[in-house]
């Protein structure tokens, strides 16, 4: 009795092990492709925007949570929007990436805000985000810096 | 009696340039793509800092088109992508845009002193001017406008929201308001009707 209950043990962690490892179910990701990342680099120590297109080859849904960097202290998930005349910008805690879908982090829309930069980012460097999904995969991705009056022409 | 008859010339002289002033108040019509304000807002005037820690007022602006826009520097989205634009339109209108000047009023004065306002409109155009001032004046001015902003501070859990009017108000070289632009606006429109401001009117 008590060496099969061992056993069964065992193979309980075994199995999770394995769901763990991602054998049986593959994280967000894996399924994720970064593309278009750059960073709007300002003067000082004044909070940057992050802008990247996230596509999804996965007939699961995944949804960005978060995101972190060495190169900055705080990272924060945005949306901005403009309604009636009024530009406004509120925290976002999720953000979907639908199965076989894309989703677009650009100016004027969802966008990462990166403050307190632990060293002067200037245009040309390379930061690493960690993009972090709901399943709690991570993604790291380079975002290019480019000086503050670039326009987003890359896509 | 030479001296009355001075007088006399110079109070005619006078008459004749308010009435040129006046006449420019009332400002032409012009074929404006983006919407028209003329008559319906009130013209360019305000008592504030510039960037480089000098006091400015309205006047001061008169003989150049002013691009007027609302916004702070801790804005990392809207604001950047605003002047960056401006920065491209600036550029599509080559040597005029020397007649023009972006005037970017920080609604954050706390913050936004003269120094950094002045590596932040630097950094997207050399047109550009950074204003701080007071803040029941900034708020004055934004009232003047019809505009509106609310910057709320950080909830304990992090939450916070900023609004901010999107519009950018155009002025003439006399200092009178003309067309208003939105973000729904095209680059061309704006493009098109600054050029229109920019090449007539010089003198004035």
């Amino acid at each position: 009795m008590k060496p099969r209950r061992l056993s069964s043990m065992f193979a309980g962690m075994a199995l999770a092990g394995l769901l763990l490892s991602g054998g049986v179910h593959a994280t967000s990701a894996e399924h994720i492709r970064a593309s278009h990342a750059w960073i709007r680099v300002l003067p000082g120590n004044l909070p940057a925007g992050a802008y990247v297109t996230l596509e999804n080859d996965s007939d699961q849904p995944a949804a960005l949570s978060s995101a972190s960097s060495t190169a900055y202290a705080e990272v924060m998930l945005h949306q901005s929007s403009n309604e009636g005349g009024v530009s406004r910008m509120a925290m976002l805690h999720s953000l979907a990436i639908p199965a076989h879908g894309k989703v677009l982090l650009e100016p004027a829309s969802y966008h990462l805000m990166l403050m307190k930069a632990a060293a002067t980012v200037k245009p040309g460097d390379t930061v690493r985000l960690n993009l972090k999904f709901a399943d709690g995969s991570t993604l790291a991705t380079d975002f290019v810096a480019r000086p503050a009056n670039a326009v987003d022409d890359s896509h | 009696m030479k001296s009355r008859r001075f007088q006399g010339a110079a109070v005619l002289w006078l008459l004749a340039i308010s009435l040129l002033l006046a006449g420019c108040q009332r400002s032409e019509p012009l074929p404006f793509k983006l919407t028209d304000i003329s008559g319906h807002m009130p013209a360019l005037d305000f008592k504030l800092t510039d960037d480089q820690g000098k006091a400015v007022s309205g006047a001061d602006y008169r003989g150049k088109v002013v691009l007027l826009y609302f916004g702070y520097t801790h804005c990392p989205d809207v604001c950047p992508l605003t002047l960056a634009q401006l920065h491209v339109v600036m550029q599509r209108l080559g040597t005029l845009a020397d007649g023009a000047r972006i005037l970017f009023v920080s609604v954050d004065p706390t913050r936004d002193t003269p120094a950094v306002l002045h590596a932040y409109v630097n950094a997207f155009d050399p047109r550009a001017v950074g204003l701080t001032g007071d803040p029941r004046v900034i708020e004055a001015l934004v009232k003047r406008y019809r505009s509106a902003f609310t910057r709320e501070p950080a909830s304990s859990d992090g939450n916070y929201e900023v609004s901010h009017s999107s519009a950018i108000y155009i002025f003439d070289r006399g200092g009178n308001a003309r067309v208003l632009s939105t973000p729904t606006d095209t680059q061309d429109d704006l493009v098109h009707d600054l050029h229109l401001l920019l090449s007539t009117g010089t003198s004035s």
